[in-house]
């Protein structure tokens, strides 16, 4: 039998699957992750996970998409084809405002949804988890701590302990 | 355990405490089999006869698309000077409803309402239908149809661009956003729920679909972070999109000098407006569904009172700007401001008219339509028993849109039909195809509409399940110690 991917523990409640996460944090696992069918408030915290980059992304795709704007209009209207339309001005960045300021929200709107997946690493469709039947139950109502196999400190026999001691009371070995 | 745990939390007191969003209790598991067997279940027979009503209907639509281009728009009712006619109305009152969707998505979520959880999904479906049959309108009325890419800053054969000194390029812009950004955000609501489909189907079709557009979500908290953020980053660029979006349509008038037009208060006024006929709409179609689908206990009698709420303030907006228009029409002195208003909209031969001594004005029917609809109307929301009463709610919001129609109608219409020279005045009426081609976007809203909720959970599953106490680590039901601590 081949190594297994990962070991998976079943928890019932977010209350106990957020004492789970604080304990596994505390013993110093990297590669582990809690599934749980809604984001649940203070896992985060429990797990020691930072504040998501998304903002950036965003704001470079804002940046971006006002800048677009702005050039775009006054390489149209006042540099490729000068038209004088009712005495206005040729470039005016008050009625170039509204354009851009439209840009900017799409452009940083893609950078917030397209960093999220980067960041998520998503699509990725196949995954030893996804293959794994009991885990269907992740977005339905259960909560799931799962501590892969490649982490330094998995033990076979050692994480199985502590996660029976966190309380799970249904864990088995996923699948490569 | 810790010191906290030893305080316990005070109970609400009973008149504080709110109705739960959820009712009966329903765990987690409850609402997913709840929500995703609307989709897994036998297609019910309303849904197949109200399908084939619209699909019909689209195709009238189309056909009368298809009419138009083959003949000209001389197939309208156009005739000047007013060469907007219903296209316009219709474009306006389509993009007006959708804003209900991004309120509740974006502007309801920046405020921590969380009544929105059990409504949003519908209603930015509604928006994105909406915003396309509102696209449809500008585009057929520009005469030339296959032109309709010079709205957009591609390079053409003659190698001009598009010239970004007019709203009618803003309004381009905004529109395309809009409508852009509107599927992004429900897209990304969607994943998850998508996931949630993927993870019940029975068979590999359903897997295959769900799966593909779930993109592979697990529901990891690491994934959650990222997408809590990006969700919040989206609703905090909607906000500020959905209140430019009318804002910028209303300057394709304002920008104008023709009287009735000529108003710096439109912006807000469009705003409110629009916010206003989205509710009506969410209203429309939430009331029936929730019944039909047998949703009671997720949409509850509290959602749709809050909506009814929401409608009352905006409709109390709308009937405030009503009044300033009036005000400042009076108070500007200006003598075409004044007759605009006063002779060609208020005058009826009952009342206004022979109190000001003046001809009852041709379209007196649709101003107090309009008037009726949208400041009296809402009024009845001040009424618990009204906002409980599910038919008198349908009915009330199907009024609140009949009024927003007439709104953009006297608006666009009747400020046109009598413009600053009398010898260009003239009576707009509509011909069968401006009707039929209104009616066909029905068609197509509807069949979207419908085929959305028998493909897509309509209720955002994870986000409902995040806002029941059984969600809440720090409640009984999530599982804490008794009495909860925080």
């Amino acid at each position: 039998m081949p190594a297994p991917f990962a070991i998976m523990a079943e928890f019932e409640t977010p209350a106990a699957v957020l004492s789970a996460a604080t304990k596994v944090r505390d013993r110093g696992f990297r590669e582990w992750d809690v599934f749980t069918p809604f984001p649940i408030h203070g896992m985060d915290r429990a797990m020691g996970i930072k504040n998501s980059c998304v903002g950036w992304f965003s704001f470079v795709g804002g940046c971006t998409g006002y800048l677009t704007g702005m050039l775009m209009i006054w390489f149209m209207n006042a540099y490729d084809y000068r038209i004088v339309i009712g005495g206005k001005p040729m470039f005016s960045p008050f009625y170039s405002f509204p354009p851009s300021y439209e840009l900017t929200i799409l452009f940083g709107s893609f950078g917030a949804l397209l960093g999220m997946l980067f960041l998520n690493r998503l699509p990725h469709l196949h995954h030893p988890l996804l293959k794994n039947r009991r885990f269907a139950l992740a977005t339905h109502d259960r909560f799931f701590v799962v501590i892969e196999s490649s982490d330094p400190l998995y033990s076979q026999t050692e994480t199985r302990q502590l996660l029976e001691s966190l309380g799970s009371k249904h864990i088995e070995l996923v699948e490569e | 355990m810790d010191q906290q745990a030893a305080i316990k939390v005070q109970p609400v007191p009973r008149e504080l405490a709110r109705v739960p969003l959820v009712g009966n209790q329903r765990g987690l598991g409850w609402l997913s089999d709840r929500i995703a067997g609307v989709i897994e279940g036998e297609t019910p027979a309303w849904w197949k006869i109200c399908f084939a009503i619209s699909v019909t209907m689209m195709t009238v639509c189309f056909v009368m698309i298809l009419y138009l281009m083959s003949t000209g728009v001389g197939v309208w009712g156009l005739q000047h000077p007013v060469m907007w006619g219903w296209a316009i109305v219709n474009f306006v009152w389509w993009i007006g409803i959708g804003h209900a969707g991004t309120l509740i998505s974006a502007i309801l979520f920046l405020l921590r309402q969380r009544w929105r959880t059990s409504i949003n999904r519908a209603a930015e479906a509604m928006t994105i239908f909406a915003v396309m049959c509102a696209g449809i309108f500008p585009l057929i009325h520009i005469g030339r149809i296959w032109y309709g890419w010079w709205l957009f800053p591609i390079p053409n054969s003659n190698s001009i661009w598009p010239q970004f000194r007019s709203p009618l390029m803003w309004d381009v812009f905004a529109v395309s956003t809009y409508f852009t950004v509107s599927v992004l955000f429900w897209y990304m609501g969607l994943i998850p729920d998508l996931a949630v489909m993927r993870d019940r189907s029975k068979t590999k079709i359903r897997k295959f679909g769900y799966g593909l557009f779930a993109l592979g979500w697990r529901s990891s908290n690491r994934h959650w972070s990222h997408y809590e953020k990006a969700y919040l980053i989206l609703a905090g660029l909607s906000t500020p999109l959905v209140l430019s979006v009318h804002s910028i349509v209303s300057l394709d008038f304002s920008v104008s000098q023709l009287p009735g037009w000529h108003t710096t208060i439109f912006p807000p006024y469009f705003v409110a407006g629009a916010v206003y006929s989205g509710f009506g709409m969410v209203l429309t179609l939430l009331v029936p569904l929730r019944r039909l689908l047998h949703l009671e206990e997720i949409i509850r009698v509290r959602h749709v009172e809050l909506m009814c709420k929401v409608t009352l303030a905006t409709g109390s907006i709308v009937g405030y700007a009503y009044a300033m228009e009036f005000f400042i029409a009076w108070y500007s002195g200006n003598p075409y401001e004044r007759f605009q208003f006063f002779q060609t909209r208020a005058a009826d031969p009952f009342i206004f008219g022979p109190l000001l001594h003046v001809r009852p004005a041709p379209y007196w029917w649709a101003f107090w339509t309009m008037v009726t609809c949208n400041v009296i109307v809402p009024q009845f929301f001040w009424f618990k028993k009204i906002r409980t009463s599910m038919i008198i709610v349908w009915v009330l919001s199907i009024l609140v849109n009949v009024g927003m129609w007439f709104e953009r109608f006297v608006i666009v219409d009747i400020s046109l039909h009598r413009e600053f020279l009398p010898a260009n005045w003239s009576y707009y009426s509509p011909t069968w195809v401006d009707v039929c081609q209104y009616m066909g976007t029905f068609g197509l809203f509807f069949t979207f509409f419908l085929l959305f909720i028998r493909y897509v959970p309509l209720i955002a599953i994870a986000e409902v399940k995040g806002v029941t106490p059984q969600a809440d680590p720090h409640h009984p039901l999530g599982g804490a110690e008794a009495g909860g601590h925080h």
